[in-house]
């Protein structure tokens, strides 16, 4: 089992002297996390070591970039990974002065580098060198201040505007000279899936040119979670970053981190009520991603939408027996979850069972509806294609990867929960288009399906007494100061991350959320340059994204 | 007249044929007409009402709602509209995608600093008489965010809000109970008093000069709208 800290097994010693050997004297020193080994590196060496790293040592993917602000410096956190070995982590940490906190970017290296940059300067206020379009991203741009750096002061007054948007390329189709026209959609815009808002630039009905622009759900969630209680007070919020209830998904990012910070080890009856839990909600999300595409791409607003959310609320009755909530569930603790499953016990199993009994009826019917229907087809084969080459430069997970033919699960890969002792397949398509993106996402269901069914035939036979549902954790946790660690696990759009800082009271120092929907966006403005506007609603709704998340 | 004979072989008058119509009528009104409304009229097809009165009436059972998704409520909302609960049942189930044709709008989510200009301007868009339904409690007060920095507390600080639904977020049973509670007072002709709200959009020239202003005036144009935000201003 993934929770607690595993002592670093050898070949894991040899793996972090190569890399010090590989870094050489561009390494100052060792600054090492719960999770991964850390090498501190100088603001102007960051491109050099990072692009060696991916060249050299294969670190591929650029998961997280965590920035905070320390007493005496700024400091950036660029977390890597292997896209086929994501338990080989690496943390380079750049800490950059206060007076002057100026570092080079890793844009060139990692495409991904890009939003997360901007997030950082926007939240923290640390500057990018090099960086192609260093802007706030979350917040206005009239903005003053840094909200999570030290100095900022919250009760000061700020000016929103509300102003018209420009056409980057040229000026608009009032001048007879220009070709292209200007055109925003979102933010509130039925086909984009809450407030996104994506400035596009129109040549004919092919797209010249786009840019998502975020920030209009930023709920300051990190902030919340900086100002909670690790034990009671950060677990309600997870459920409101990616609310199309992957709820327990969601709290499950928390709580691997937290447990691996605080080495709190999990008994195993709670890990299965988890895993079963978490596939439950996958598959209330993926019904939505379904239901709400297949809205988007042939304005299907009666049958299939209906039938996707007929099945949500079979999913969300279950998951209401078990957690007492439909959507913010809240039952995750550190430790384990709140409480055992529902009584009468048979009861719940009966139901639970019932709706997979018929799932696979429903998938069938929805193959007839969408996946074989010939305007569906058209609409989404061969549009807003991801090569997997370019779904790794910009860091994306879940599903989105998968339909690009990039084999990245973290349940398999990094194996948490119960996972690991049932049997089941990742799915993977090599479409590369939003048709991939949906085969996948129905396939998956199937797969959680088989995952809740093996829980469930656990869960049955599990002996009374033993029935633990928490480990014994203190009241008050407070983990050891400046203990750092960043785990994710995979939720319904991908890698969720936390990174959590410990200072040694009992709130976080430092939280930072790796949304997976974040990154994916990202790669929107690859799949849809120089296609259609229609097929840039749909990859939009392939992307599946939820912009609690984005924002968070 | 069976239906297997042929049609050549139909014969007989040609006149109108009156004698199903006779007996359709009988005497006095058909039953088969009696619906709700025909019982309140009686056997006269005639009403008597003031035209506000009537106008209140058919406005509430007919409402088109704005689809408006802002954040986790919406997911609720959507539940609503969708097969089990269903709010069509209530003449209340038709979203509009333009604030242009509808005229209640449900507000579901937190409204954060950038968004707030913008659900102005979809409000402002909506014909008269518009009626708003505030969903969940980010939308009375800010919600669990209510102490974040970008977070405005309370939808009510930007628009005027008819019925509240408390929640977080409300289970669609709550919200039907919102849009029915909306209804009864769309008949009875109550609306929430347009005021000036807190957030409202001004003109940047207009607006007094102090520090920040000075900051942000190379930056903003005389005549662009803007909108103030003062987190420790506001309840
Ligand atoms: S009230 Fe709760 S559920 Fe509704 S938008 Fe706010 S946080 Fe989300």
């Amino acid at each position: 089992m993934s929770t607690g800290t595993e002592s670093m097994p050898e070949d894991a010693t040899d793996r972090v002297d190569e890399l010090a050997d590989l870094l050489g004297s561009r390494a100052l020193t060792r600054e090492d996390h719960v999770n991964a080994p850390g090498f501190v590196v100088n603001p102007g060496d960051v491109q050099d070591v990072l692009f060696d790293l991916r060249e050299k040592a294969g670190y591929d993917h650029c998961s997280c970039v965590t920035a905070q602000q320390y007493e005496d410096r700024f400091e950036t956190i660029y977390h890597l990974k292997k896209y086929a070995d994501p338990t080989d982590e690496v943390s380079i940490v750049v800490p950059t002065p206060l007076d002057e906190p100026v570092s080079q970017s890793a844009e060139p290296v990692y495409r991904t580098a890009d939003w997360h940059e901007r997030e950082a300067y926007d939240l923290v206020g640390i500057e990018y060198e090099d960086h192609p379009d260093l802007r706030r991203i979350l917040l206005p741009e009239t903005w003053q201040g840094h909200p999570l750096s030290a100095s900022y002061d919250q009760e000061k007054p700020q000016v929103v505007t509300l102003s018209e948007h420009a056409n980057p390329l040229e000026p608009d189709h009032e001048d007879p000279e220009s070709d292209t026209m200007f055109l925003n959609v979102g933010p509130h815009h039925p086909a984009t899936h809450g407030v996104l808002h994506v400035k596009t630039v129109l040549d004919g009905e092919t797209i010249a040119h786009i840019e998502p622009d975020i920030g209009y759900l930023h709920r300051c969630e990190e902030q919340m979670c900086q100002q909670g209680t690790y034990r009671h007070q950060i677990m309600p919020y997870p459920d409101r970053w990616d609310y199309v209830s992957s709820g327990l998904l969601n709290e499950w990012a928390y709580a691997r981190a937290i447990e691996d910070l605080a080495e709190i080890e999990v008994p195993e009856y709670a890990q299965i009520i988890r895993t079963l839990g978490s596939e439950l909600c996958r598959i209330a999300s993926h019904m939505l991603a379904l239901g709400t595409f297949a809205l988007d791409v042939y304005g299907e607003f009666t049958a299939t939408f209906m039938y996707t959310f007929r099945d949500r609320e079979l999913v969300q009755d279950i998951l209401e027996d078990l957690t007492g909530q439909r959507m913010m569930f809240n039952y995750f603790r550190v430790g384990g979850v709140a409480w055992d499953l529902p009584e009468p016990r048979e009861e719940f199993f009966e139901q639970t069972r019932d709706f997979l009994d018929e799932l696979p009826a429903k998938v069938a019917e929805y193959n007839d509806l969408i996946t074989t229907n010939e305007i569906f087809q058209t609409r989404c084969i061969d549009t807003g294609v991801l090569e997997p080459d370019v779904a790794k430069d910009y860091g994306c997970t879940g599903p989105v990867a998968r339909g690009s033919g990039v084999d990245y699960d973290l349940r398999r890969d990094d194996p948490y929960g119960y996972y690991e002792n049932l049997e089941w397949d990742v799915v993977t398509r090599d479409g590369c288009d939003n048709y991939a993106r949906v085969l996948c996402r129905m396939e998956e269901v199937e797969e959680s399906a088989k995952i809740v069914e093996q829980c469930l035939d656990v869960l049955e036979g599990w002996p009374e007494d033993d029935r633990e549902v928490q480990a014994n954790v203190p009241r008050t946790l407070k983990p050891d100061a400046d203990a750092e660690v960043y785990r994710a696990v995979e939720a319904a759009k991908g890698e969720l991350g936390i990174y959590i800082r410990s200072d040694g009271t009992d709130k976080p120092g430092r939280f930072k959320i790796r949304s997976p929907c974040f990154s994916n966006l990202q790669a929107l403005e690859e799949m849809s340059q120089g296609e259609y506007i229609p097929d840039l609603i749909a990859s939009l709704g392939s992307l599946d994204i939820v912009l609690g998340e984005v924002d968070r | 007249m069976s239906s297997d004979e042929p049609r050549q072989t139909i014969h007989g008058s040609t006149a109108p044929s009156t004698d199903t119509r006779e007996a359709r009528m009988g005497e006095g009104a058909d039953d088969r007409f009696n619906s709700k409304l025909r019982e309140a009229f009686g056997t006269s097809p005639f009403i008597l009402t003031k035209f506000d009165q009537f106008m209140n009436w058919v406005r509430g059972n007919s409402m088109f709602m704005l689809q408006f998704g802002i954040a986790c409520c919406s997911i609720e909302m959507i539940h609503t509209y969708a097969i089990k609960h269903d709010v069509d049942r209530y003449g209340a189930g038709v979203p509009r995608a333009s604030p242009r044709q509808a005229d209640v709008m449900i507000v579901p989510g937190t409204i954060v600093s950038k968004f707030g200009p913008r659900m102005k301007r979809v409000y402002d868009q909506m014909p008269e008489p518009k009626f708003v339904v505030g969903m969940g409690s980010c939308t009375i007060s800010g919600g669990p965010f209510q102490e974040g920095y970008n977070v405005v507390k309370g939808a009510e600080e930007i628009i005027p809000i008819d019925i509240h639904v408390p929640g977080c977020p409300p289970r669609p049973e709550a919200l039907i109970y919102g849009i029915l509670k909306l209804q009864e007072r769309i008949q009875n002709g109550e609306s929430s008093p347009v005021v000036v709200k807190p957030y409202e959009l001004e003109e940047f020239g207009d607006l007094p000069e102090d520090e920040l202003v000075q900051k942000l005036a190379s930056e903003i144009d005389e005549d662009d709208l803007v909108m103030r935000y003062n987190w420790a201003d506001s309840p």
